[in-house]
């Protein structure tokens, strides 16, 4: 997946759990709490949609690379990768 | 011969969900949305857990838990069952408080807290923020050894009046007390302030229907009647469950039974390290409840002006009191026609957080005197705010400790799950047992309608790895450098 493709991916999470949110102004580099409405539940259900999605297990101690788009896109492409690969 | 509750079941599931509280019920959604084949099984004829009502000839039906939740029961209702459930989520304006110390009205948020806060008890501006502020910051994985008392006592010294403003509520709520860690007040007090208080528009008895249909939707095998009576355990972990005398498989159980169930009866210590036996026996259970359920005749209507009153005979906040079967604090909670709209019905239940063993020890006939003089005393009290109430009700009924354990098996009837201890129990039984997990009340959070719910999609997030972790294909593990 390009770098392109995976944000597509995460918006596509993100329009699901919020869905009153306006995703297309998403700032990649400021926190996605302070730009939404998300709140501890919104991020288990991210985690819960990469696993149904994508198979891809993300640890409770790496929540935090979840924090702003950038940060997510750097941290799944690389699984997202490994994942067509062994596919 | 007796019915089979369990015809047509399948030998296999991938999980078996024990209970259908509202954290069984939204996790058993949550899992059968992922995909897994889910059995629910409640013991009881209805679904719902505490999350119920019954009906009365006459028309009535009377709600056991309908008032009132935070805010954040829509969004809960939104992502994790229908935007029809979440659109009947509505707001609750009309909070009163009624003791010697104070006789006030409130939207429950934080804006009118904080105006009541100055202009009726006189605190600066600055300490409500403070204290405002403080308490938002509380995380449910916070080492906080400060108690709820410690909390008050460093804001609002000395002023019980202030104590008793902030805390009746939500001892009312999720049955905590001053001695209880004060994070477990702070998250749960915060949630109500962000909005105020809601409940539900068509009533408990429209949305366990609406949940039903949708479990249904998803797949659920639903067996309402099936008591199961052993989680089967071996080296490798969850194997089966026993219901209703037939065993069925399943790799993971996720009981909604309460904490302690779980873990002696249920599995059976033998399958517990010593260290993990030991400190679940040092949870203590919450309390329990009473209520009386007061229907009102057809065409009569209760003149009051309040969805919620709390109210109180006693001088001020004592937990004790709160607890004692000489009662001196009532939450009234009105059900006024718009609950349930086009019924045009009145009904008024009335809460007191309750100990087991009060009513427990009681024989048959003391024990029915003394539901009578409860149901007479909160009819006194009650005359206080309608003053009619004795000439427009039909039909009164109560419910004792003794009946709350009857209908959910809890322990002691607790009607609020376990004290705060309760909840790393609970989240640590999968290290203990592989496939073994436990969601409702504890830890004096997870509890209430909101806390229920969201801990049930909390653990099937577990669940759901753990069954992926299982099965074939293995995740992508991520590796952190």
């Amino acid at each position: 997946m390009t770098r392109d493709e995976v944000r597509g991916a995460i918006l596509d999470i993100l329009s699901e759990i919020a869905p009153d949110e306006n995703i297309e102004s998403i700032d990649d580099n400021r926190k996605l709490r302070d730009q939404m409405d998300l709140d501890s539940m919104d991020f288990l259900d991210i985690v819960m949609e990469l696993r149904k999605r994508f198979n891809i297990e993300v640890p409770e101690k790496d929540y935090e690379h979840l924090a702003t788009m950038s940060g997510c896109i750097a941290y799944l492409q690389p699984l997202m990768l490994k994942k067509q690969v062994a596919n | 011969m007796a019915r089979n509750w369990l015809k047509g079941a399948q030998s296999a599931y991938d999980t078996v969900v024990i209970g259908s509280g509202l954290a069984g019920m939204t996790a058993a959604n949550v899992l059968a949305r992922l995909g897994h084949k889910v059995l629910l099984a409640e013991h009881h004829y209805n679904l719902g857990g505490l999350a119920t009502w019954f009906k009365r000839k006459g028309g009535h039906i009377l709600d056991i838990s309908l008032h009132g939740f935070p805010i954040g029961m829509m969004k809960t209702l939104r992502k994790y069952w229908t935007m029809d459930m979440a659109d009947r989520v509505i707001q609750l304006r009309n909070i009163r408080f009624d003791n010697p110390q104070f006789c006030l009205r409130t939207t429950f948020d934080r804006a009118d807290f904080t105006h009541i806060l100055l202009e009726r008890f006189g605190i600066m501006l600055d300490v409500v923020d403070e204290f405002f502020s403080t308490i938002r910051q509380f995380n449910f994985y916070d080492e906080l050894k400060m108690t709820t008392r410690e909390l008050f006592e460093k804001f609002f010294p000395g002023r019980k009046d202030v104590w008793r403003f902030l805390m009746e509520p939500i001892t009312y709520a999720n049955g905590s007390t001053l001695d209880d860690p004060a994070l477990t007040y702070g998250i749960v007090f915060s949630n109500f302030m962000s909005k105020g208080v809601f409940t539900y528009q068509g009533g408990t008895d429209q949305l366990i229907r609406a949940m039903k249909a949708e479990l249904e939707s998803n797949g659920v095998d639903i067996r309402t009647h099936c008591l199961v009576e052993k989680i089967y355990v071996d080296d490798d972990g969850v194997r089966g469950v026993r219901i209703n005398g037939d065993d069925i498989a399943c790799n993971a159980a996720l009981s909604n039974s309460n904490l302690l169930t779980t873990i002696h009866k249920l599995v059976g210590d033998e399958h517990f390290d010593d260290g993990f036996l030991k400190e679940a026996r040092r949870v203590r259970l919450n309390n329990s409840s009473c209520q009386v359920y007061i229907g009102i005749k057809k065409g009569e209507k209760v003149d009051y002006d309040a969805d919620l009153l709390f109210s109180s005979v006693a001088d001020e906040y004592d937990t004790d009191k709160i607890l004692s079967k000489d009662v001196t604090s009532r939450t009234f909670s009105f059900y006024h026609p718009f609950i349930r709209p086009g019924t045009n019905r009145y009904s008024v239940v009335s809460s007191t957080n309750a100990r087991y063993e009060d009513w427990a020890s009681l024989g048959t006939k003391d024990y029915g005197r003394d539901k009578d003089h409860l149901i007479q005393t909160t009819l006194d009290a009650l005359s206080h705010y309608v003053p009619n109430v004795r000439k427009i009700v039909d039909y009164v009924e109560a419910s004792t400790p003794k009946t709350f354990k009857r209908y959910t098996l809890h322990p002691s009837g607790t009607s609020f799950g376990t004290k705060f201890e309760g909840l790393k129990i609970s989240r640590e039984l999968p290290q203990q047992v592989a496939g073994l997990f436990h969601t409702g009340s504890v830890g004096i959070i997870m509890s209430g309608w909101l806390g229920a719910a969201n801990y049930g999609v909390i653990v099937a997030n577990e669940v759901d790895k753990f069954l992926r972790s299982v099965n074939s294909q293995s995740p992508v593990e991520a590796v952190t450098v």
